[in-house]
């Protein structure tokens, strides 16, 4: 049974300025493990984009997007594994699998090119996606370090 | 984020990035780059990613955009420095099979 060692909890606005600062946290926290510099990349990129889909859609139907929240968790296990989960309480997907497609989009107009899930994916060993339409989306990332 | 603006003769317009490209960082460069490629109307746009330390999929739309912008005033983009992370991630988005946009590791900055 693999046991949680450390665990970090965050809630930022949805401001694009919290972009880095989240993305920084999670990974000054990750470093603890002594993760390889590409691992640590990698993860960073990861957080990067489930926060800015936070940023970008979750709240695009507030006026002003940064009243809304991103709560973060992380939970670092003796295992090497790391778990990092990121939640909204905003507009939700209506459908996970489509939205999940390499380059699908809602985003055309503001420069988005629908590649969020696709790093996710390709940057952790496991992506979770969990959303209700009108209560928000949880997406959970499970990353296990070399020994 | 941060532009240098590296070598330009009137056929070419060279934009040396540095720093983290991210959401944030991207909405501010879009209009710079975009403003100098539309007054200078070069034929050879150069992006340089050589001194970039992270890049998440914003700077992919900040690429294919400003193709497009380039493209509206006839030119070709070659975007360089695309080595570790930066080169992962492009290799991932495909950019490099795009017609107009050459990709290359070697540095514009010397
Ligand atoms: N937290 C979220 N809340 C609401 N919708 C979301 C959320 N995350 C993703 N989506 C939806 O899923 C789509 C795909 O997301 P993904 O991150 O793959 O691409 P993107 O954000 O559109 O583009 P990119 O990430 O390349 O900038 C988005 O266009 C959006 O419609
Ligand atoms: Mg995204």
């Amino acid at each position: 049974m693999k046991k949680a060692i450390n665990e970090l909890k965050l809630r930022l606005p949805a401001k694009s300025e919290n972009e880095a600062v989240a993305r920084a946290l999670v990974c000054s926290f990750a470093a603890t493990l002594d993760p390889t510099v590409g691992e640590l990349a990698d993860l960073r990129c990861a957080v990067s984009e489930a926060v800015t889909n936070v940023v970008v859609h979750a709240y695009r139907e507030l006026k002003d997007s940064a009243a809304g929240r991103i709560y973060i968790s992380v939970r670092l296990y003796d295992t090497r594994e790391i778990t990092v989960e990121i939640t909204d309480t905003g507009c939700g997907i209506a459908d996970v699998e489509k939205a999940r497609e390499p380059f699908f989009t809602t985003g055309k107009e503001d420069e988005r090119c629908g590649m969020g899930f696709l790093v996710m994916e390709s940057y952790t060993d496991s992506l979770t996606v969990r959303s209700k339409p009108g209560r928000g989306t949880t997406v959970i990332m499970k990353k296990k370090l070399t020994p | 984020m941060k532009i240098l603006y590296g070598e330009n003769d009137g056929s070419t317009v060279t934009f040396c990035l540095s720093g983290e490209l991210d959401h944030h960082t991207a909405k501010k460069l879009r209009a710079e780059i975009d403003g100098e490629i539309l007054l200078s109307r070069p034929a050879v746009v150069k992006l340089d990613f050589s001194d970039v330390t992270m890049m998440d999929s914003s700077g992919i739309g900040l690429i294919l955009g400003r193709k497009q912008t380039a493209q509206s005033v006839g030119a070709t983009v070659r975007v360089s420095g695309a080595v570790g992370e930066i080169g992962k991630i492009i290799r991932l988005s495909g950019l490099e099979r795009l017609p107009g946009l050459t990709i290359t590791e070697e540095s514009e900055k010397r």
